[in-house]
């Protein structure tokens, strides 16, 4: 990745973040910390990895992403609007009666999802669904689940990891967003889940790990997968929950605070001034 | 009289399909023995997903290759696939409204001997409260057939149930009229309408036949599309006759019963009785035992008609 892409995808990230703190604050809404936390994971997967066509959202040779942590949909919804699946307009109606855009991505509702997600743990199963189909059609497709490392406490979530492993399915690839957080506190203080990288190994499947927010190390571990045949792949993602906002990052918050007008102010002026300090004070200069 | 399962009709109609239709896949939770789907594994090895003891995944697994364009089968006995995998059936099947078959063998009691754990009373009633989901129940070897191949010409999301016991025939094989939301109309009367499913079906015939010689004329229909219920036909049927009796191997609560029952609260209120299972658990024993023992045997229906016939609105 050149020094210019990688200056483009992470501006995108910036805006796409600013987009998902309008887009809670404005439904007034919570979920603000994990929906940060996935956002240069979907941007890499959506501008570098992934083949979709935001003019034919069913085409059949895309590639397919189910996304399992279905509550940090904001992240999901700003990144497809800004792909142009659908007016970005959209956004600021999320949560709303009737509106394209729910709290839970809704398969066939919203342009641009391939499943229908928000109850934990189900995303992973129906992955392992998809790549079983698209292998049975000799389709080139790839299937990719993004998950939350807390859904790993749902026991079917491991019925998936055992059945990837044993079909061998190398077009399937699951990114754990492990950002250590779930609803009540920390990960390892309610049901502690690692050494998860052994656990997984032993499953059978491929495991690589990188910081999630890093767009180099994405790219990194990405390329390897590409190269890698004969089992499933797995990218232990270390993210921050609430990535970009101090106040979250430093615990001055609870990530599943809900959003309030104020609060989505404050933030948007803590991205609005790193967005000047990085790119157009840079920008500027090399022009 | 010739004898066979419903789950063998199944088997046979889904090899069938499998010809038929190059996107037809099964997904097993490890029983294909039992639910009769081991001949479509046997025709068609690669259109088989065998994931184990795992009813969820086998229901996610189904969901996934749905949203991919194919038609799956998930099959297992009722008592697990309806109850185990109910959140996957209902967020990831019935909600999305995808095209996934469901098919529930050994539904109720008279899976016999393996006793409670294996039989299944209430999927009908947890199936039919799903939005989207129709829901089916065979009552012979040939409905059972004719129905699997009708699960495949529908679209959405579809549950059947068939059983594990051999039963009486009661229809011919060249009947294939069998439609969503219809009933079949088995023996015309106009002293009582007898609203059967499932093994019921029998029993009920066999009723008319006794209640006839009392010179009471029972009308059987055979209801094996439970949802959506064939509501035209019922209620036209007990405008004739002025009283019904409901009879199914499933627990009174939320089965056809209940159905039947509401629909003729709200547009015709009639006497009416229900004969099923009495809200209780069953045991293990022979099918025919069990029959006897929980009140689903023909003289069960002969006496419930026998009341609202007594009691029927003129």
């Amino acid at each position: 990745m050149d020094k210019d892409r990688e200056k483009f995808l992470a501006k995108t990230a910036l805006e796409v973040r600013k987009d998902v703190v309008r887009t809670i604050g404005v439904a007034n809404a919570n979920h603000l910390a994990s929906s940060l936390s996935v956002v240069e994971i979907l941007v890499y997967l959506y501008w570098e990895v992934m083949r979709v066509d935001p003019q034919r959202p069913n085409w059949e040779g895309r590639d397919r992403l189910v996304f399992s942590k279905g509550h940090a949909c904001p992240a999901l919804y700003a990144v497809l609007a800004r792909l142009g699946f659908f007016d970005r307009e959209e956004l600021w109606s999320y949560r709303r009666l009737g509106s394209m855009l729910q709290g839970h991505p809704e398969y066939r509702r919203t342009p641009g999802i391939d499943a229908s997600s928000g109850s934990l743990g189900m995303g992973l199963g129906i992955a392992v669904g998809m790549a079983l189909s698209l292998r049975l059609r000799k389709s080139a497709s790839k299937v990719y689940c993004l998950l939350g490392d807390g859904e790993f406490q749902e026991g079917v979530v491991w019925e998936s990891i055992m059945n990837a492993s044993h079909y061998k399915l190398d077009n399937l690839t699951a990114i754990v967003d492990v950002n250590g957080c779930q609803m009540e506190g920390r990960i390892e203080n309610i049901s502690n889940l690692e050494p998860m990288e052994e656990k997984l190994e032993a499953f059978g499947w491929k495991v690589l790990s990188c910081d999630g927010h890093d767009l180099k190390e994405l790219e990194k571990v990405f390329t390897e997968i590409n190269m890698h045949k004969g089992s499933p792949t797995i990218i232990l993602a270390r993210t921050r929950p609430g990535k970009g906002l101090k106040k979250i990052e430093e615990g001055l918050l609870r990530p599943t605070e809900p959003v309030t007008r104020l609060l989505m102010e404050e933030a948007l002026r803590e991205l609005e001034a790193f967005d000047k300090a990085y790119f157009q004070e840079g920008e500027e200069q090399s022009g | 009289m010739d004898k066979k399962s419903s789950r063998d009709g199944f088997g046979k109609a889904l090899c069938e399909l499998g010809r038929l239709r190059e996107d037809v896949v099964v997904v097993d939770a490890d029983v294909a023995t039992s639910t009769r789907t081991e001949g479509f594994r046997r025709a068609f090895n690669k259109r088989f997903f065998n994931v184990g003891i795992a009813e969820q995944e086998a229901v996610l697994v189904a969901s996934g290759m749905a949203l991919c364009g194919e038609l799956p089968f998930v099959s297992s006995f009722a008592a697990f696939l309806t109850t185990r995998a109910y959140e996957q059936i209902r967020t990831c099947v019935a909600m999305p409204n995808l095209n996934v078959k469901l098919v529930g063998t050994h539904g109720g009691i008279t899976v016999g001997e393996d006793g409670v754990t294996h039989q299944m009373t209430e999927d009908i009633a947890l199936m039919r409260s799903l939005p989207n989901m129709k829901v089916f129940v065979a009552s012979d070897f040939h409905s059972a057939a004719v129905l699997t191949l009708l699960l495949g010409e529908i679209q959405g999301p579809a549950y059947l149930r068939v059983g594990r016991e051999p039963t009486p025939e009661i229809y011919k094989e060249d009947d294939k009229d069998f439609h969503p939301g219809a009933a079949k109309l088995l023996r015309p009367g106009d002293g009582v309408t007898i609203c059967a499913c499932g093994i019921m079906v029998h029993e009920a015939l066999k009723a008319a036949a006794i209640l006839g010689r009392q010179g009471i004329n029972a009308e059987v229909l055979d209801c094996y599309c439970i949802k959506p219920l064939a509501v035209q036909q019922i209620l036209a049927s007990i405008r004739r006759t002025g009283c019904c009796v409901v009879a199914e191997e499933h627990n009174v609560i939320g089965g056809l019963g209940e159905a039947v029952a509401r629909v003729i609260s709200e547009e015709y209120p009639v006497p009416i009785r229900l004969v099923g299972v009495a809200d209780r658990y069953g045991q293990s024993g022979t099918a025919r035992e069990l029959q006897e023992y929980y009140g689903l045997t023909y003289r069960e229906i002969v006496g419930a008609s026998a009341q609202v016939w007594a009691l029927r609105r003129r």
